[in-house]
């Protein structure tokens, strides 16, 4: 007994310790990870999002803070290195003391944080849209979840351009294949495609050699029935992928092409002269005409001091992401993170395209999908916007062994796959 | 200067009172002018309608308007949803009357609004282009509209076409116009006879347009037409084969020439000094950012030089590269000679380096590399599809392998690096400075990798991240082709090019590559040397 007495009180000592060096800091200001590659291959697309965090936390600042104290942004850089993120966020979370983290960009990227975040017990927000099939009690999804962004694009072309043959186009990872397979799925059963109407086509990261793949689809296309490709191509590839179909001569009037992974910031580095028309779907483009985007694009290209960076939907998400953590923050009167996990399911805040988004149970959010035509100046012009806002849904109605889990992290049910055929929750929460 | 006031107060007045003055001044035009604010309402699928209603005009006064919202140009008053044309001008956007082609001041961009239009809208637009043009006086553009005319297939153009064929009196556009008439028939409920004649015009044609064209035939037609349809669309697939095969060779040699271009720095660094360098794709990062960086100070300060802006780079990208790469050699690469392993990890290393200082440098996103004119675009051989881009980098490929051969054989320097390379020692004892000899070598190297970043910046992303890409690449061409052998590199370029694009369409491009590599390496378990082994007592040492 009196031997576990004086363990009990050495830890306490040590924690207390411990406790005390961190508390000269965090008596004064709110520490916030971000977790985005700024260097390496995933440089090209997070080293935006860290800027934009930045911006985000420098406004707040602005504004007097959160419940009365200044927020300390804390950068870090996982290089682009699956395993480094994980050690960079036990770092965030552990040594540095964040209160939430802000990053990851890849799926992979994300499964490999997750069992850090759930051990520790702290708060992810995920920027970017991904294929689902996952909920987790740590992790709050701002991005689109196939629902919210691939499904929607689909059914346009289907009504409003009679395409009745597909290409699934993608990289080959795990993004494009579960988007895809729930994509031959709804097309097959709920569009009633035939299989011979559906080619499919993975290409390796950073692919640059399309010749052969655009004569493909152009040949798929000579089957006298409209034909548009869906493509899930990824990072570097896609501009030799479009400079090809421009190339070749496919205009999107004979072959559109609708994008997931191509926002304002890829076609950056691109002529768009030739690709006017092609598609993509996302949950905001720089071109919405709002007072909230003006404002936004206003204070983003004065912090970055640039007039020629644009803006895009991860870096909205971001913006939504960080908003509603400061409301659930102030709603549970502090940034500890069981009680924010509570408070933050419900919250609605305004987002860029001149609505509301709420955190749903699911830990995902309700938001609007559009489907932009690309413009000669490199934006986007919404040519279809879904009349209210989609509820981003964690589990797919598509995939058979996730049609029956629903997710929902409010008490007592508390779990983030519910199999509502044989009412048990399976555990793991992703 | 009086005349100039008196202009400027008409203008003035003429802006002020152009709703009152049109409709006096264009009275006829009334009904057009009326249908053309139209476009200023409804959705995608009334502009539909509208294009349509104008379309069925037939009056080629429209066509303007038509084209600018074709292009984007056309823009309506928020105030009095009157239609305009608009060019960007300071201040705003100078308008144009769609109908009188008159100037009609300058508005500024928050009193416009643009007549917006989608896919749909655009091949409307297209096909009413194409009818409302088909009699015009230009050649070329009646050849597009006879184009447009057989992609948009609308039943109600066969009288249109009928008279066009007879008036029209240059065969190109003529055979065309057959074409497109062939295929609007195919829609119609003309005799059997008829279609059938028809299917033998569209054979003719022989493209996936045509093939489109039958094959949509087939599936509505039933009886005789459906057999004829069928036996057509099978003969223009054969023929299409054919010239499949004939195009994954062009395809293979283009992935070939760009495989050489990544390789022959390092057919140098690697091939001929034995340099394990690792940070050879970074060389050809560094030639594409130089043509950046030219094309932006072409853009501020001299725009009429753009055209020659890959010329001008390919000097500069050699320079520069070429100094780092000598740099490289003097500080890094000179004190580990013979110690390949580490070589190898100090030259990753100095990869990783510059392509961080590059990021930080330049940002992370990609830059964006103008293409000139005479490399973008295509052009059709027989039912080849050849695009410009493609067809100058073989080119300007196998003028840098020509070249660097002619530096290697007839040159004093060339003489040197083939001395020292072979035997050092006995090089150093006939007075050369083997050591500049080394740094040298290893710059040419550096500096074609430069030259090859040039021209990889047309069809790939400038990032940087471009190098990491053809890294493996390269080596794998080397070693396959032979190391130490120019020759072995360009067969060995070309060999895995077509290889790869022979197998693309039936394994896919992951497969594909993983089937290449298993292929290279039982290759060089058969020969270890290459295609090309070098003989002789200096590869033996």
């Amino acid at each position: 007994m009196k031997t576990y007495f004086r363990g009990a009180v050495a830890a306490i000592a040590v924690t207390a310790a411990v406790m005390t060096s961190n508390v000269v800091q965090a008596a004064d200001t709110i520490k916030v990870g971000i977790l985005h590659s700024l260097s390496g291959t995933m440089a090209i697309s997070e080293t935006t999002l860290k800027d934009v965090m930045l911006m985000l936390i420098e406004e707040q600042n602005k504004k007097g803070g959160v419940l009365g104290k200044k927020l300390e942004p804390v950068v870090v850089d996982p290089a682009s290195n699956w395993p480094l993120f994980a050690e960079k966020a036990r770092e965030l979370i552990e040594v540095k003391k964040v209160d939430v983290v802000f990053g990851c960009w890849t799926s992979v990227s994300r499964k490999s944080v997750l069992p850090v975040f759930e051990e520790l017990n702290s708060i992810l927000f995920y920027p970017v849209q991904y294929e689902g099939e996952e909920s987790q009690k740590n992790v709050f999804y701002t991005g689109a979840a196939p629902n919210q962004q691939a499904i929607p694009a689909v059914d346009y072309l289907a009504e409003a351009e009679g395409v009745k043959r597909w290409v699934l186009a993608g990289t080959d990872y795990v993004y494009p294949r579960t988007t895809n397979k729930i994509l031959e799925t709804y097309l097959k059963e709920q569009l009633g495609v035939a299989a011979d109407d559906i080619m499919i086509n993975y290409t390796p990261f950073g692919h640059s050699d399309w010749q052969t793949i655009v004569a493909d689809i152009k040949k798929f296309g000579s089957a006298g029935k409209k034909t548009a490709v869906v493509s899930t191509i990824n990072g570097d590839a896609n501009v030799p992928f479009y400079k090809e179909l421009a190339n070749q001569g496919i205009k999107a009037e004979d072959i559109p092409v609708v994008a997931f992974s191509v926002g304002e910031e890829e076609l950056a580095g691109l002529d768009t002269g030739p690709l006017v028309g092609h598609l993509a779907a996302w949950n905001y483009f720089m071109s919405a005409d709002t007072p909230e985007n003006a404002d936004f694009i206003k204070k983003w290209k004065s912090f970055i001091k640039n007039d020629k960076r644009v803006t895009n939907d991860p870096m909205e998400a971001h913006y939504i992401g960080f908003n509603m953590w400061v409301k659930a923050a102030e709603i549970a009167g502090t940034t500890e993170a069981d009680a924010v996990i509570d408070a933050i399911t419900g919250v609605t805040v305004p987002n860029l395209t001149g609505g509301y988004s709420a955190m749903m149970p699911n830990h995902h959010i309700t938001k609007p999908v559009l489907i932009g035509e690309i413009q000669a100046n490199g934006q986007f012009e919404t040519v279809s916007e879904t009349p209210g806002l989609v509820p981003g849904d964690a589990w797919s109605d598509f995939l058979p062994g996730s049609k029956d889990l629903i997710s929902d992290w409010r008490k007592p049910l508390a779990c983030g796959n519910f199999n509502v055929k044989t009412g048990k929750c399976s555990g793991k929460g992703s | 200067m009086a005349r100039y006031l008196h202009s400027f107060v008409l203008f003035l007045a003429l802006i002020w009172l152009i709703p009152g003055l049109a409709a006096p001044a264009h009275a006829a035009d009334d009904d057009l002018r009326a249908k053309i604010d139209a476009l200023a309402s409804g959705g995608f699928s009334q502009t539909a309608k509208q294009i349509q209603d104008l379309a069925a005009t037939g009056d080629d006064r429209v066509v303007p308007a038509l084209q600018a919202l074709l292009a984007g140009k056309l823009y309506f008053k928020k105030a009095g949803k009157q239609v305009f044309i608009t060019e960007k001008a300071s201040g705003g956007y100078a308008l144009t009357d769609p109908l009188t082609g008159e100037s009609a001041g300058t508005l500024a961009r928050g009193a416009l609004k643009k007549i917006r239009v989608n896919n749909r809208l655009r091949r409307e637009l297209k096909a009413a282009l194409g009818n409302l043009t088909l009699l015009s006086k230009v050649t070329a553009v009646r050849l597009k509209a006879a184009e447009a005319v057989f992609k948009s297939q609308d039943p109600d153009t066969l009288e249109a076409l009928v008279s066009a064929i007879s008036k029209e009196t240059d065969d190109g556009v003529k055979k065309v116009l057959e074409q497109a008439h062939a295929a609007v028939l195919l829609k119609t409920d003309a005799a059997e006879a008829d279609k059938i004649a028809a299917l033998a015009v569209i054979e003719d044609r022989g493209d996936r347009d045509a093939l489109s064209v039958v094959i949509a035939t087939a599936a509505q037609a039933e009886g005789a037409l459906k057999a004829a349809a069928e036996k057509t669309a099978t003969s223009i697939r054969q023929n299409l084969e054919l010239w499949g095969a004939a195009q994954n060779i062009w395809y293979g040699l283009s992935l070939g020439s760009v495989l050489l271009l990544a390789a022959i720095g390092l057919a140098i660094t690697f091939g001929v000094m034995g340099v394990i360098n690792m940070a050879h794709g970074e060389m050809v990062m560094i030639g594409a950012y130089v043509t950046f960086m030219v094309q932006e100070v072409i853009r501020t300060s001299m725009p009429g030089l753009f055209e020659y802006s890959l010329l001008i780079s390919v000097p500069l990208a050699f320079l520069v590269a070429g100094a780092i790469g000598m740099a490289v050699e003097r500080c890094i690469i000179r004190f580990l000679y013979g110690r390949p392993l580490e070589t190898l990890l100090a030259t990753w290393g100095l990869s990783l380096a510059l392509q961080q200082a590059v990021r930080t440098i330049f940002g992370p996103s990609n830059r964006e590399v103008g293409t000139p004119d005479y490399m973008s675009g295509a052009f059709e051989l027989g039912h080849l599809t050849i695009t410009y881009n493609r067809l100058w980098i073989i080119v300007f490929s196998l003028v840098v392998l020509f070249a660097l051969m002619a530096v290697l054989k007839k040159t004093p320097l060339g003489l040197q690096m083939r001395a020292v390379t072979q035997n050092r020692r006995m090089a150093g004892a006939m007075g050369i400075r083997t050591n500049w000899v080394d740094a040298v070598t290893f710059g040419l190297g550096s500096g074609i990798a430069g030259i090859a970043g040039v021209a990889l910046s047309q069809i790939d992303n400038v990032s940087p991240n471009l190098g990491q890409s053809y890294i493996i690449d390269s080596f794998m061409v080397v070693v396959f082709g032979g190391v130490g052998n120019l020759w072995g590199t360009l067969v060995g370029a070309m060999t895995l090019g077509v290889a790869n694009k022979f197998l693309e369409p039936y394994a896919g491009a992951v497969l594909g590559k993983v089937l290449v590599l298993v292929f290279i390496i039982l290759f060089i378990q058969k020969r270890p040397r290459g295609l090309f082994a070098l003989k002789g007592r200096a590869i033996e040492s």
